[in-house]
């Protein structure tokens, strides 16, 4: 069973047998708008919780894609490189930014489950 | 990722603030204003919409001016002393773009003067001038106006834009007369029997018209216009991806109080009396710049990957010497890619020079490309 997430930064990670998956939530796709570029990360890279690790772009202006969790870059979504849109399309599905391999799965636990990443939401609008 | 927080200021309202809430548009500040910067529809669709069918547009923040004096010499010669344009040979009816010049040659703010149409407004002047910068430009030609010449901000009027293909069409429905202007042409006209004073221009490369109206009117005319299938109300952030993919500038960004008009690529709009006589602030330095050249020149700019080069990014020379600032940048829907204007060094400017683009940190290769990235599709006087 996943374990699924939500960041301050409107990323979402599911972590599933030591591997976390990241993107950006639905919510973030909206205020950004049409989507026009993404950059990802190496794989092989390793990053640290909060690190700017991926770049989305939309018409409007670049946002970085914080990384919820450290972890090691083992896959990346080139998908979304020749098809940017696909954030607007399926943010929180199809539209992955980077799996990590997982070391200490346990800090996610600081993290806002979806009931209090939705509240957070509709606070902040 | 980080979203922008909202802002706590108090902002001020068009008269067609309700309808954008109506519309469900996404109401950003811009200048003080409480502007929409796009509706349901969103940037990218909003701009293909403009250059395929047509778009309405609010931009009542602009600031509407009028200069009134005793005859038209009279107001042409005081605002010929301000900018560079040839003002007074402007026939009745007829629009020039312009812009105010401080004594560097620097440019205060771009706007439109347009000499109205009807022998009654004879020694009447309309300026347009951008909505962040219409304080400044009031207080400085207030100053600086001869006895005799006054300045009245029209301030109870609304401005909207139609822009694109299908523009004249759904005017011409409305209001026979909107048609026969050519580019650049402007009169008073009804609009649905509504009355409004009409030029042909716009901001976005395409045909269109700016329609001023009594702000009790606005409303009226904003839910007739949209009455036709082919418009679709637009934000200001279609307004800005169209006007930059037309190679036009915006002010505070392309242009500001640095850079002269031919630095900017707008020479153009100096009418050959006026190079040559002089007679307005910085003609030193732009005489010389019309006969030596300027030391930097905007340019357009193709990113070759994907990645947009926003606002601020550094223009280097393949070996690496600085050569310039991205003024503006961004994605093109139109043309599919990337797109940048900046400034680099002029003997760097030439179209094909090849450049990178400093973008978090790494060296995005790039090419000095022509303006406009799309062709303009004005309607010449015939």
């Amino acid at each position: 069973m996943a374990t699924e997430r939500f960041t301050k930064d409107h990323e979402w990670v599911r972590l599933d047998a030591g591997i976390a998956t990241v993107g950006i939530t639905d919510h973030a796709q909206r205020q950004l708008g049409d989507v026009v570029f993404v950059e990802l990360p190496e794989v092989g890279r390793k990053v640290v919780a909060s690190e700017a690790v991926a770049v989305v772009e939309s018409v409007k202006a670049a946002s970085d894609v914080f990384s919820p969790i450290a972890g090691e870059v083992t896959h990346v979504n080139g998908e979304l490189i020749g098809q940017p849109a696909l954030v607007n399309e399926d943010a929180e599905g199809k539209a992955w930014f980077f799996k990590l391999k997982v070391v200490d799965g346990v800090a996610l636990d600081a993290l806002m489950d979806r009931a209090a990443y939705e509240a957070f939401v509709k606070e902040g609008s | 990722m980080g979203l922008a927080p909202a802002s706590d200021q108090p902002l001020k309202r068009t008269p067609l603030s309700a309808q954008h809430l109506t519309l469900g548009a996404k109401m950003v500040p811009f200048a003080g204003y409480e502007m929409p910067v796009h509706y349901p529809l969103g940037i990218l669709k909003e701009h293909l919409h403009t250059r395929g069918q047509a778009g309405l547009f609010d931009v009542s923040h602009m600031g509407q001016v009028c200069l009134i004096g005793p005859d038209h010499a009279t107001t042409a010669a005081a605002l010929e002393r301000l900018l560079p344009a040839d003002i007074a040979n402007l026939r009745p009816g007829q629009q020039r773009y312009s812009q105010l010049l401080n004594d560097a040659g620097g440019i205060i703010d771009d706007l439109m003067v347009t000499r109205p149409a009807s022998a009654a407004d004879d020694g009447r002047l309309f300026l347009v001038v951008n909505a962040a910068r219409k304080e400044v430009d009031c207080a400085h030609i207030a100053a600086r106006l001869p006895a005799g010449v006054q300045l009245v901000p029209a301030a109870d009027r609304a401005l909207l834009a139609v822009q694109g293909p299908e523009a004249a069409r759904i005017l011409a429905a409305l209001c026979p007369e909107a048609p026969r202007l050519a580019f650049m042409q402007a009169r008073s006209a009804p609009i649905g029997g509504i009355e409004c004073h009409i030029s042909r221009s716009g901001y976005t490369g395409e045909d269109g018209f700016e329609i001023s109206v009594a702000a009790e009117h606005a409303e009226a005319l904003w839910q007739l216009l949209l009455n036709d299938d082919a418009i679709q109300p637009i934000g200001l952030g279609a307004r800005d991806s169209l006007r930059l993919e037309a190679g036009l500038c915006l002010y505070g960004h392309d242009i500001d109080e640095t850079t002269s008009p031919v630095e900017a690529g707008l020479a153009w709009s100096m009418q050959k009396r006026r190079r040559s006589e002089g007679g307005f602030p910085g003609a030193n330095r732009i005489q010389d710049e019309l006969a030596n050249g300027p030391k930097r020149k905007r340019v357009g700019i193709r990113p070759d990957g994907r990645a947009p080069a926003r606002e601020g990014t550094e223009i280097r020379a393949l070996l690496g010497d600085h050569l310039g600032v991205v003024t503006s940048g961004g994605f093109g829907p139109s043309v599919g890619a990337p797109i940048a204007m900046g400034y680099v060094a002029a003997d760097r400017a030439e179209v094909g020079t090849p450049v990178n683009l400093m973008v978090r940190g790494k060296a995005l290769a790039g090419a000095v490309v022509p303006l406009p990235f799309v062709p303009h599709r004005y309607i010449p006087r015939s």
